[in-house]
């Protein structure tokens, strides 16, 4: 029982990964129609400046966990404004062949001067440890690492589904020329949405570098089982994101225990049947 | 056309209205095919002159293995508007099957190519009726997503032998009458392979079949509401495809003599696209065009090691935001034909 906990809880790490990194992709989506394929790159380079700010400025954990994503989010920001903009009124594919050569850069820089190994990124202090939960051995940072993403998950839907600003959000993405008429600086909304998501694939990386070591082609593999989490989530809506991700990360996770053989394998199978079942994605609109 | 198009783009509901470049509309049939005759000539006799120009024909196999992949991916994007992002899976499949029953079953090299094909068809049959369930953005994340289902089933049985693929495949006789181990031979067997797949495919978006799948691109809805099962049509495209891959995959084997993992991976799914992407898009020559660059610049900077994907990154950029009709596409433009 205690590997099943132990798998379960892997489970949810990574199903913290895949929600804040579906999340993302859908905000993006939403108002740039674009699909990011820079998002593993960028998730890989949110763990490296985590690392350069720890071994090159002493800025520990916590503030890598703010400074990371600014830094990655400005970094994003700055491949909008230069590239990423020039696509508006293209076809949807330019703008994933766009960011899948973006993509190639980054991962490709970063293996040059860090190869393919991974670089140790020490647990903080704080979070070092574990409980005994008495049907389990909770490690504090693993169980940090899923309320903190759930939190931060749930930050996102509110802003965007509560809030003021969400609003606009939400009406720009329905039609940006009539919020653009009523007076709204709409390309300044697209240019901070895609560093919002680009931020939260950064916040992603500092999450994960403690466990699963910094190395550059950490996040090639992931994005592609996010892609099929999109693909079964649909990119309709944000709650459904969230939930879709945290749900295919628990069901991977089991998977690992009970039949450890298809553990890479389950999440594009249950894409299969999702789209046999139910073409347009379990939450989304048919796109 | 040009109203549909119009149209399209006022509602906003399709998402294929600006990929192509390939119809100016202006150059009449008889001309345009006049002159991808000549140019069909040239290319032939350029190519079945190599052997005795002293080019490194090894190269040349190569390139043409993959100008024949391209062709095939082309064929979708290009006239179906599919882009599909897992073509290595076809590749690979029929490099797996077509090196296994050579090495292992000990068949002959026809056997081989026929066995490695229907594997890739039968893929493609499957991941097809999948993957055209969704369209635009969607269809091109789920071929990814199938392709590294695939990349993690090789990497697991038995047959692929993991890391290491399957080394050492006897290249044989083909017919009983070509030894395929002689460079030369093998040269113009797969100058031929190349030839016939690319007849084909130039064959069939020439034929009502093209014509309807061009429709599609365009305008799917219009095109379903005319009575055409979009569908069917799509299916049919993607499998042809696949097969056109696999044929590409089967006769690498005989020039590489392994078929291995890199094959699968999503990285020669992503090369693929830069292939056709450099040529142009849509364009009929552009893809032997993009796989002879690409090739080439693989050769000659496969001693700056991990830059190579840098340099393609570059590319790929670089041509989405300054050059989007490739050099084909370019050639054409500036002199109203389409090539």
């Amino acid at each position: 029982m205690q590997a099943l906990y132990a798998q379960l809880l892997v489970g949810l790490i990574n199903g913290s990964f895949y929600a804040l990194l579906s999340l993302g992709l859908a905000v993006i989506f939403g108002m740039l129609n674009i699909i990011n394929f820079a998002h593993g790159a960028l998730y890989m380079m949110g763990a490296f400046v985590a690392y350069f700010l720890l071994q090159y400025s002493g800025l520990n954990y916590w503030w890598a966990l703010i400074l990371a994503p600014v830094i990655v989010g400005l970094f994003g920001i700055l491949l909008e404004r230069t590239m990423l903009k020039w696509l508006t009124g293209l076809d949807h594919l330019y703008g994933l062949l766009l960011t899948f050569g973006i993509a190639l850069i980054v991962q490709g820089v970063f293996q040059n001067y860090f190869g393919s190994s991974g670089l140790p990124y020490a647990i903080p202090d704080l979070l070092k440890g574990g409980v005994n939960l008495g049907f389990m051995y909770l490690p504090i940072y693993r169980g940090w690492v899923v309320v903190f993403s759930l939190v931060v998950c749930l930050a996102t839907w509110y802003l965007i589904e509560k809030t003021q600003l969400g609003a606009y959000l939400r009406a720009a993405t329905e039609n940006p020329t009539l919020v653009r008429a009523f007076g709204i600086n709409v390309p300044l909304m697209i240019t901070l949405t895609y560093g919002l998501g680009v931020g939260l694939a950064a916040l992603a990386g500092v999450l994960s570098a403690p466990i699963n070591q910094v190395r550059p082609l950490m996040g090639a593999d992931l994005i592609i089982v996010v892609f099929a989490v999109v693909v079964i989530g649909g990119m309709g809506s944000i709650m459904g994101s969230i939930i879709t991700g945290f749900a295919l990360g628990v069901i991977e996770g089991l998977t690992k225990y009970f039949y450890p053989e298809a553990s890479n394998t389950v999440v594009f199978v249950l894409m299969v049947l999702v789209l046999l079942v139910k073409p347009q994605g379990l939450t989304g609109r048919a796109a | 056309m040009r109203l549909a198009k119009q149209e399209l783009q006022i509602d906003g509901t399709q998402q294929m209205t600006t990929l192509t470049t390939s119809s100016t509309g202006n150059s009449n049939p008889n001309a345009l095919m006049r002159d991808e005759m000549w140019a069909f000539l040239i290319m032939t006799v350029l190519l079945a002159l190599v052997p005795v120009s002293g080019i490194y024909p090894f190269f040349v196999m190569q390139a043409l293995c993959f100008a024949l992949f391209a062709c095939a991916f082309n064929l979708l994007i290009g006239y179906g508007g599919l882009l599909s992002f897992g073509h290595a899976m076809f590749l690979g499949t029929a490099g797996y099957v077509t090196a296994h029953a050579l090495k292992v079953w000990g068949v002959s090299p026809e056997i081989g190519i026929v066995l490695g094909v229907a594997a890739s068809a039968a893929l493609g049959v499957v991941t097809g009726l999948i993957a055209i369930r969704r369209q635009g953005i969607y269809f091109s994340m789920i071929t990814l997503a199938l392709s590294q289902l695939l990349y993690f089933i090789y990497l697991q049985v038995p047959f692929t032998h993991g890391e290491d693929g399957i080394q050492g495949v006897p290249q044989g006789m083909l017919f009983g009458i070509f030894d395929l181990s002689k460079p030369i031979t093998l040269y113009y067997v797969v100058l031929v392979v190349f030839l016939l797949g690319f007849l084909l495919i130039y064959r069939t978006i020439n034929s009502p079949f093209g014509e309807v799948l061009k429709s599609i691109r365009e305008n799917e809805p219009r095109a379903i509401s005319l009575g055409y099962k979009a569908d069917q049509y799509k299916l049919m495209a993607f499998i042809l495809s696949a097969s056109l891959v696999g044929l590409a995959g089967a006769v690498k084997v005989f020039v590489a003599q392994n078929a291995s993992l890199t094959d699968v991976h999503w990285t020669m799914s992503g090369e693929v696209v830069l292939i056709a992407l450099v040529g142009g898009l849509g364009t009929v020559f552009g893809p032997v065009i993009g796989a002879f660059i690409i090739i080439a610049m693989q050769q000659y900077l496969a001693s700056f090691g991990q830059w190579v994907l840098v340099i393609q990154g570059v590319i790929f950029v670089a041509c989405v935001l300054t050059f989007r009709r490739g050099v084909i596409g370019e050639i054409g433009h500036y002199f109203r034909r389409s090539l």
